[in-house]
């Protein structure tokens, strides 16, 4: 029998009147890797913040290593610990360098020469994690994109100086990592796991928890309703355990909608990232993926669509007006100050207006509508977005987008955080969407979203290096696009 | 009853309002209720001033940090001193001082905005550099003479309708339409979108520039109009009259309950607090305390209001 890592037992939690955690247990084992999996607001990321300290439980005990610290438990003596977190929502300081962010956790690195061996340190980690990263440990972090802020994070939660490490918790770790530094990290945690860390990984990527976990626990409704070992669990059984719809099979559905794409022309441009690239174009009525290594220019294309769409006459013609969903919805998306009506409808105002005043009912009914279409899990739309869990956030920005009246939706890697059954109702309404003429651009890093796309542009450093038809979208393809040199 | 006190402590404004009071009540106490009307008239009447400024600062302030009108007082200066030298006293011209007055308020809000946008100097310095220009312009203009403002100036500055001045009337109706604006129209969600997250605000659809264009102008404005009305009620424009109102302008807004890191205005904040710093300055006044006693006074208890208030520990961290 080994040791025990961590134990929780009847945590509760309550939010208003959300109860978030109905009284959970969980026990994770010295070098077990646990997966944790189920729907946007079961209470996942709940439950991770009280393990680390960083939410208080209303009731309920946690024992480290046997020893209750329920009494007096805090973020700092998580740490203390040796209790690690990379949330969903990342917590570099945007305004300090990778280095000075790796100080902030390790007291130890003080006095003299301090910042020579944090930058030792964590320059080491990011090498050995993820080999051949090009990630600037003295750039501030604020500089770096979102996939970059990632990978710091977890290097950083690695990382060891005066305190342990016994237990890493990863919150939806690769969401805005490649194929490749996905697969690093992966092999990375179980490298660690060998030599005794426990960690646990929470992923709506339910290949990479069925491969890579030792045991995996199924949460709903603030509980945990199905633990087993992970081989014991096939994809099915476990979407079952989820409470979701059956998901359908992720064997490409073969679009053939070829014929009834418009020849009409949505979007043309070059990107302005590069010297030497191919162009793209987008057809009304069509989804287009954006796709590559993570970070290689699609989010700039994105932007300059958008752009170009405000400002007709320039390089990039856009035909109609653009909406933006963000992936990275703290810096591109939510407004923290409102509810989550007012997140949804702000650009759709226009529409919303009688006489020269928004109406409160008109604009009311469109927060109503989209809550329901889009099954955002609140009491009540006037609360504020934060009352959100990171993947109805995105929900909302999702509603945002689809609610308006843009004829072009750019989509900036948005399922980060998005449950299984919520992606798939979201890929039927954006399918639905574009057969009555919108058309969508799509940067993704999940391959397997590709599927859902008509075509693709495979980016590289900033330029398009390649273009691949519905017949192309395979994993082996779009990588070996992705490395291959451009001709 | 304690229902409504709960949900009334989390407005921010409500502070503002009960120190308002309390300074009320402790000065007419002092003077055994004389005159208690007639501070209230008074207040009214200067507070008003202050308010129609704050107003503007406010907007300002909500479109984020950084952002801050510091020219409103020159403003001031530079558009009292247009009014009257071109009435020259004369009720005819009335018209054709106001639209002048405000043209070139309009310009000043146009040139602050120039040097934000295009020469991307940040607002504090901006507005700070550009008050010199806009002062120094309304002293050669107006070469310090003291021009009387033309009768019906006079009489509408001054008039008062059951010891409430007119002007705070107005100023009372400006109030609302622009609570409302905040609330019910593109452009005043677009000022507190801002004041939360520009780029969002900017992806989100929303122009972010022409928002902040029309802010800086509608501050510029709102400190013209204060020069014309200041200028009658106080019998005429001077170069000083601006004096004041810049620290004025902020607190209003500070203590009104607005967050200053952005995306959080309060319309009916700015009122408690104007009338607060008046009454404020008027009980110190009654009390009989001297100007150096004053003045610490003033601000030990705007401080003091400040930490009690509270409401928005976000702002203040």
């Amino acid at each position: 029998m080994p040791k025990v890592a961590v134990e929780l037992t009847r945590i509760t939690k309550s939010f208003g009147a959300v109860r978030a955690l109905g009284g959970v247990d969980l026990m994770l084992a010295e070098g077990e890797c646990l997966g944790l999996v189920g729907h946007n607001g079961a209470g996942k990321s709940t439950l991770m913040h009280v393990l680390a300290g960083t939410l208080r439980p209303d009731s309920g005990s946690l024992a480290i290593a046997g020893e209750d610290v329920s009494a007096h438990f805090s973020a700092a003596t998580a740490s203390a610990h040796g209790i690690r977190c990379v949330f969903q929502e990342l917590s570099l300081c945007p305004n300090l360098t990778l280095v000075e962010n790796a100080r902030i956790t390790h007291r130890a690195l003080k006095g003299f020469g301090w910042k020579a061996r944090a930058r030792k340190l964590i320059a080491a980690k990011l090498d050995e994690i993820f080999p051949n990263h090009g990630i600037d440990v003295d750039a501030e972090a604020g500089d770096l994109n979102i996939g970059q802020r990632q990978m710091a994070e977890i290097a950083r939660a690695f990382t060891v100086t005066d305190e342990p490490l016994r237990v890493v918790i990863l919150d939806e770790p690769t969401s805005s990592l490649d194929a490749v530094t996905a697969k690093q990290l992966l092999t990375f945690m179980r490298r660690e796991v060998a030599k005794g860390v426990s960690t646990i990984l929470i992923s709506h990527l339910l290949g990479d928890v069925l491969d890579h976990c030792d045991r995996i626990a199924v949460m709903k409704d603030g509980k945990v309703v199905a633990e087993r070992a992970a081989r014991d669990f096939t994809r099915n059984s476990l979407v079952a355990a989820m409470g979701a719809a059956a998901e359908t099979k992720s064997v490409r559905q073969i679009r053939s909608r070829a014929a009834k794409i418009s020849t009409e022309i949505a979007v043309a441009a070059t990107p302005e990232t590069a010297g030497r690239t191919a162009s793209l174009t987008v057809n009304k009525g069509e989804i287009v993926g954006l796709a590559g290594l993570a970070g290689h220019g699609q989010t700039r294309m994105l932007i300059q669509i958008f752009e170009g769409a405000r400002k007709p006459g320039g390089a990039t013609k856009v035909a109609g007006e653009a909406a933006f969903i963000a992936g990275d919805r703290q810096s591109d998306g939510i407004f923290n100050l409102w509810s989550i009506g007012e997140n949804t409808t702000v650009s759709s105002l226009k529409t919303l207006r009688r006489g020269p005043l928004i109406a409160a009912d008109r604009e009311a009914e469109m927060a109503r509508d989209w809550k329901e279409r889009i099954g955002i899990r609140t009491p009540d739309m006037n609360d504020n977005i934060l009352t959100l869990s990171g993947g109805n956030q995105q929900k909302a920005l999702f509603a945002r987008a689809l609610g308006s009246k843009a004829d072009i939706v750019l989509m900036d890697d948005p399922m980060r955080g998005v449950d299984v059954s919520t992606k798939l109702e979201v890929y039927d309404m954006i399918r639905k969407e574009a057969e009555a003429g919108r058309s969508f651009v799509w940067y993704t890093t999940e391959i397997d979203e590709l599927s859902h796309c008509d075509r693709a542009y495979i980016f590289r450093n900033g330029a398009i290096v390649a273009e691949l038809g519905p017949d192309e979208l395979t994993e082996d393809k779009v990588l070996h696009a992705s490395f291959a040199e451009s001709a | 009853m304690t229902g409504m006190w709960s949900k009334l402590r989390q407005q921010p404004w409500i502070w503002s309002f009960i120190a308002m009071i309390a300074v009320w009540l402790a000065t007419i106490i002092f003077t055994r209720g004389q005159g208690a009307g007639d501070i209230l008239t008074a207040a009214l009447s200067f507070a008003t001033f202050t308010i129609v400024i704050g107003l503007g600062q406010m907007m300002v302030i909500t479109t984020g940090p950084g952002n801050v009108d510091l020219s409103i007082p020159a403003t001031i200066t530079l558009s009292g001193v247009v009014a009257m030298k071109i009435m020259d006293t004369d009720n005819a011209r009335l018209l054709i001082g106001i639209a002048a007055a405000l043209g070139v308020s309009f310009l000043v809000g146009l040139f602050n905005y120039g040097l934000i946008r295009l020469l991307r100097i940040p607002p504090i310095i901006a507005t700070l550099s550009s008050s010199f220009l806009i002062l120094s312009t309304a002293i050669s203009y107006g070469r310090g003479i003291r021009i009387k403002p033309p009768p019906m100036l006079d009489d509408f500055a001054t008039a008062k309708v059951l010891g409430v001045p007119v002007a705070a009337i107005f100023v009372a109706l400006l109030s609302l339409a622009i609570a409302i604006v905040l609330k019910r129209t593109r452009y005043g969600r677009t000022v507190l979108a801002i004041g939360q997250n520009p780029r969002a605000a900017r992806l989100a659809g929303l122009n972010v520039d022409l928002t902040r264009f029309a802010t800086y102008v509608l501050s510029a404005l709102l400190a013209g109009v204060c020069g014309i009305v200041l200028s009658g009620f106080s019998g005429g424009a001077a170069l000083n009259m601006g004096e004041g109102f810049l620290l004025a302008s902020i607190a209003v807004v500070v203590i009104g309950g607005t967050s200053v890191a952005g995306g959080r205005a309060n319309v009916p904040g700015v009122w408690g607090a104007a009338l607060f710093i008046y009454l404020l300055d008027t009980m110190l006044n009654v009390f009989g305390a001297s100007a150096g006693i004053r003045l610490i006074m003033t601000g030990v208890i705007i401080i003091a209001v400040i930490t009690i208030a509270g409401g928005d520990r976000a702002q203040r961290s």
